[in-house]
């Protein structure tokens, strides 16, 4: 009844074997894509990182002299070595995105009227392009006019000049990125707060247990799953800050906001970047930090998968 | 900002429908791509255009403005994959990526011509890499010391011609509670300029363009020497503060709400000064001041160009337009204060009756003896640019750093310069 | 619920959650409120150094009559439409059939490939930067929309395939048995049986993708130049280019910009929520 009868030849060993062949035929065009577009670029990149290349002529080979000037860059603490420390300070600073997220989602856990409306308002700023946002908070933080210094003058603090201090840009940056990761943990969280179990609860509160205390022991296990995706989403959040960066600072004051994924950027295609091997480079060290995180977000899938 | 705009041979025939063709007749089809984005300049590079498409009616003419910034980075996608017949860029330096990579077109014969030899001799050097040239110049601009008259009125100064001068106006300047220069340093180029001028009067040309072109340590005292001037301007506290985070427009307000006093800049300045109101009676012009009374004067004057993409089509018909937009005829118009309002590159153009094109044009034709620059980002190779610039940025805000800056870029020179 | 509901505690409590709520969410969005404010300013309030304070007259209308009748915004604006529309009808197209697969047989290398397409959306965009962009090159696709919509639904492929199979898995799975016993074919029942019980699944697919796409910034700017093609997260830089310094246009159009996924946000929100839970990464 499936395929056209005038050849039964073809019919009959498709259909002996189509649950075996079906699949592949619904994989392959998602196969195909995503090999072209990620797969494949993967291992060009890495091949990439030991040629010298300025996207315009010939590329050389060079082994792994990208890989040692890094090396030498990270010694000398200078771009490279800052980008990195960036990228940590980012990671650990962005994951404060997870208790302000369930921060908020506990504020907003009740039934009061016209609740809903606040839910989606407190979610906002998760819909907004990172661009925006960007721009947004650039114009908070301005020295001459921003919000953030007329309110410091209120109560006779600053001028403070966030953007253009070395040392306060990048945690002036992962402000700005808090802002909508907080939203989205919130949500998380929120949802996650519906499922809870009521019957756990009361019998929590029969044990005298309250506020933090149940919190800890009650409720936040029964978060786990919610917290554990929005720790996948925050870590994969913070080591991909590119637009927050490339909007509010271009890695300046003198290079001081760099992360790997802005720097990798700058050396390859920026205004003054010609080198497409060395951010091949960038682009691999920067791959493989993910991919430890990767790792373990697949073998904590892995074994729920074999739990099931 | 990117528009095509079609200049149809059939209006154009018509208009010239009793014209007698020039040459040869050109035929098919000419792309032009400028990164001329800002609407002055734009209108006139498509006035001009539109000149030379009444002159060669068989020519389909196709001319693309994109944003200058985005042009940047752009230009090696299009001279590789899709390339234009005609294409705008940098003189220097700033070229010499293209020209290594085969993909800018060697245009010396031009240069052969009696006409081009002769009008063009002041712009060869910056476009001659190996001893060839790689394209035409069609404006270039001076940089110096744009200032408010009235506030130098206001506190009895007259323009220095001395660092000694120069740092005691500053005094003044900023005893009045002023800062003596705005400046926004946040996209780096800016900081380059103050380098030039302080490095150029400090040490000469000549040393300049060997610092430039990597023969120098960074580390050498008299690099040191060009800081250390620096550093008496920042230490009495010369420039805005925060200038690190604007841009270099965002720096122009200080200036016209008279916050600060003077600014170093290119004559592009002078436009959105006398747009945010100020008069030429509040705005005035000086060259960068005399340091080492030794040293001969010398200036930037960044040079825009005309390239032709070594993967272009119509080679003849773009050959062809570079001999009109160099033509002494065309400079003159397109340089004049309605449209560009900079200063023609041919010897035969007359330059226009503004004061600061006039004054820019006798400072460089007959008070920069030492040579003339294109600017730190053009002159140096663009890596090199970049890691120096920042370390501008980074010792007018820290300037006690100076030691850790300069072995910070010593280790760029070894790596860059191989 | 935790904790405790506010409707069993004090009035007082009461009275101070209720108002507590307002002045919290304006803090929450003051940045958002500043840009508001400054996008019906007129310009000579920000000469005048009046940043904060009421508007001396409302310019509203001509702020963002400029964004839309004097800028290159509005293309920007079709661009994205026609950007982010494309992608997220061939994402969600191709996900179906890999979520189907996946969900559905049992192989050998399911789980692999599951996971591949997992880590694949993992994994950071500067490792594909170069490769891509030199492909899209030789495709003669640079600066095209067509070229940044086929690497949006390759990539998004990852997590759209992580999200179909997860729904199909949690499926009646004998619905799927019982048509095989009846001998209906495979292709039959992905569109007849499975596809319909999905309809939540893609519209909350699509509410996502649809976003995310929209706020991409990076490709943008990697694989587009100029009005012709690029976005509107990429146009409002050359946008603020052109007017640079002058904040309240810059303001007005970064809430043009924003604008669509707001909308689609309010529209959907139900699907919305439903598709961030199932653990989507930006």
């Amino acid at each position: 009844m499936t395929v056209a009868s005038d050849i039964p030849e073809t019919e009959s060993w498709f259909h002996k074997n189509q649950q075996k062949i079906a699949p592949w035929l619904f994989l392959a065009p998602g196969i195909l894509f995503f090999a072209v577009y990620v797969i494949i670029p993967i291992f060009q990149s890495f091949n990439l990182s030991l040629y010298e290349w300025d996207g315009l002529g010939k590329a050389e080979y060079v082994g792994f002299s990208n890989y040692e000037q890094l090396y030498w860059e990270y010694v000398d603490r200078d771009a490279f070595f800052i980008s990195l420390k960036n990228n940590v300070i980012w990671l650990f600073m962005y994951l404060l995105a997870i208790p302000a997220g369930l921060f908020i989602a506990l504020f907003l856990n009740q039934t009061v009227r016209g609740i809903r409306i606040y839910k989606s308002l407190f979610f906002f700023p998760f819909v907004i392009s990172q661009v925006v946002v960007g721009l947004v908070f650039s114009w908070f933080y301005n020295p001459s006019f921003g919000l953030l210094n007329t309110m410091l003058d209120w109560v006779n603090l600053g001028p403070v000049n966030v953007l253009g201090d070395e040392n306060l840009v990048t945690y002036g940056i992962i402000i700005a990125g808090l802002w909508p990761q907080t939203a989205y943990c919130m949500i998380l969280y929120l949802t996650g707060l519906n499922a809870v179990d009521p019957e756990q609860i009361e019998a929590g509160r029969l044990d005298g247990a309250k506020g933090v205390r149940m919190l800890w022991h009650i409720i936040l296990p029964q978060l786990r799953p919610a917290t554990f995706i929005a720790f996948v989403v925050t870590i994969i959040g913070a080591l991909r800050s590119f637009d927050l960066v490339s909007i509010m600072t271009e890695g300046g004051p003198f290079g001081s906001s760099r992360v790997l994924a802005y720097y990798m950027f700058e050396v390859a295609l920026s205004e003054y970047g010609f080198r497409m091997g060395y951010g091949a480079a960038i682009a691999v060290v920067l791959f493989m930090i993910m991919m430890c995180f990767i790792a373990y977000f697949l073998w904590s899938m892995y074994r729920e998968e074999k739990g099931h | 900002m990117l528009s095509k705009m079609k200049t149809t041979a059939a209006a154009a025939a018509v208009a010239s429908a009793f014209a007698v063709p020039a040459s040869a007749e050109l035929t098919g089809d000419l792309t032009i791509f400028l990164d001329t984005s800002n609407p002055a300049p734009r209108a006139t590079m498509e006035a001009m255009i539109g000149r030379f498409g009444e002159k060669h009616p068989g020519l389909n003419i196709e001319t693309t403005v994109i944003d200058r910034e985005a042009y940047k980075t752009q230009i090696r996608n299009f001279l590789t994959a899709d390339a234009p017949d005609v294409a705008t860029w940098y003189a220097a330096n700033r070229m010499r990526p293209y020209v290594e990579a085969g993909l800018f077109e060697d245009v010396s014969d031009l240069y052969a011509e009696p006409a081009m030899a002769e009008g063009l001799a002041s712009t060869k050097g910056a476009l001659t890499i190996d001893d060839k040239q790689w394209g035409v110049a069609y404006t270039y601009y001076q940089w110096g010391v744009y200032y408010r008259k009235d506030i130098f009125a206001e506190l009895g100064l007259s323009e220095p011609t001395t660092w000694e001068e120069e740092k005691a106006n500053c005094g003044k300047i900023v005893a009045s509670g002023r800062a003596c220069y705005t400046i926004g340093t946040k996209y780096l180029w800016t900081a380059g300029g103050w380098f030039d001028y302080l490095n150029m009067r400090t040490n000469g040309f000549d040393f300049h363009m060997d610092l430039a072109a990597g023969k120098v340590s960074w580390e050498d005292d008299r690099v040191k020497q060009t800081f250390m001037n620096w550093k008496e301007l920042i230490d009495m506290g010369g420039f805005i503060a925060d200038h690190q985070t604007y841009s270099w427009q965002e720096a122009l307000p200080f200036m016209v709400k008279g916050e600060a006093a003077a600014y170093l800049m290119g004559n592009f300045a002078v436009a959105p000064l006398r747009e945010a109101g100020l008069t030429d009676d509040q705005l005035d012009f000086y060259q960068f001041v005399k340091i080492n009374p030794d040293v001969a004067l010398s200036e930037d004057a960044p040079t825009d160009t005309f390239h032709i993409p070594a993967n272009a089509k119509n080679k003849e018909a773009a050959r062809e337009f570079l001999r009109f937009a160099t033509s002494a005829e065309e400079q003159t118009i397109i340089n004049n204060g309605k449209n560009l309002g900079q200063l023609p590159v041919n010897a035969g153009s007359s330059v226009d009756d503004d004061k600061f094109l006039q004054q820019g044009f006798k400072m460089l034709s007959t008070n920069s003896t030492g040579g003339v620059a294109q600017f730190w980002d053009r002159d140096a190779p663009a890596e090199m640019a970049k890691v120096s610039m920042e370390g501008f940025q980074e010792f007018m805000v820290k300037p006690d750093q100076l030691d850790k800056i300069l072995s910070k870029l010593e280790r760029a020179r070894g790596r860059i310069y191989k | 619920m935790f904790p405790k509901p506010i409707e069993k505690q004090s009035a007082g409590a009461q009275f101070a959650y209720k108002s507590l709520l307002p002045v919290a969410l304006l803090f929450w969005l003051a940045p958002l409120l500043a840009v508001a404010l400054f996008s019906i300013k007129p310009d000579a309030d920000f000469t005048a150094g009046n940043y904060w304070g009421v508007p001396s007259s409302f310019e509203g209308f001509t702020n963002y009559g400029q964004v839309f009748f004097n800028s290159d915004m509005p293309q920007y604006l079709l661009n994205s439409f026609m950007i982010t529309i494309p992608t997220v009808i061939g994402a969600v197209a191709l996900s179906s059939m890999t979520g189907f697969a996946l969900g559905v047989y049992k192989f050998r290398s399911n789980i692999w490939i599951f996971f591949l397409f997992v880590a694949g959306n993992f994994v950071p965009f500067q490792i594909l930067m170069v490769p891509v962009r030199d492909l899209t090159l030789s495709l003669g696709l640079y600066d095209t929309k067509a070229g940044l919509v086929l690497f949006h639904i390759a990539f998004q492929t990852g997590f759209c395939t992580l999200f179909m199979r997860n729904f199909i898995r949690a499926l009646p799975y004998e619905l799927i048995e019982a048509a095989r016993v009846e001998g209906v074919s495979e292709i039959r029942i992905f569109w007849y049986v499975v596809l319909p019980l999905m309809k939540p699944a893609l519209a909350a697919l699509s509410v996502l993708i649809f976003t995310f796409i929209w706020n991409d910034y990076f490709w943008a700017i990697v694989l587009t130049q100029g009005p012709d093609s690029q976005p509107v997260t990429a146009g409002i830089t050359s946008f603020n280019a052109q007017f640079r310094a002058a904040y309240h246009m810059m303001s007005a159009g970064s809430i043009v910009a924003a604008l669509p996924p707001v909308a689609m946000f309010f529209l959907m929100q139900k699907h919305f929520i439903a598709g961030l839970t199932l653990g989507a990464v930006k």
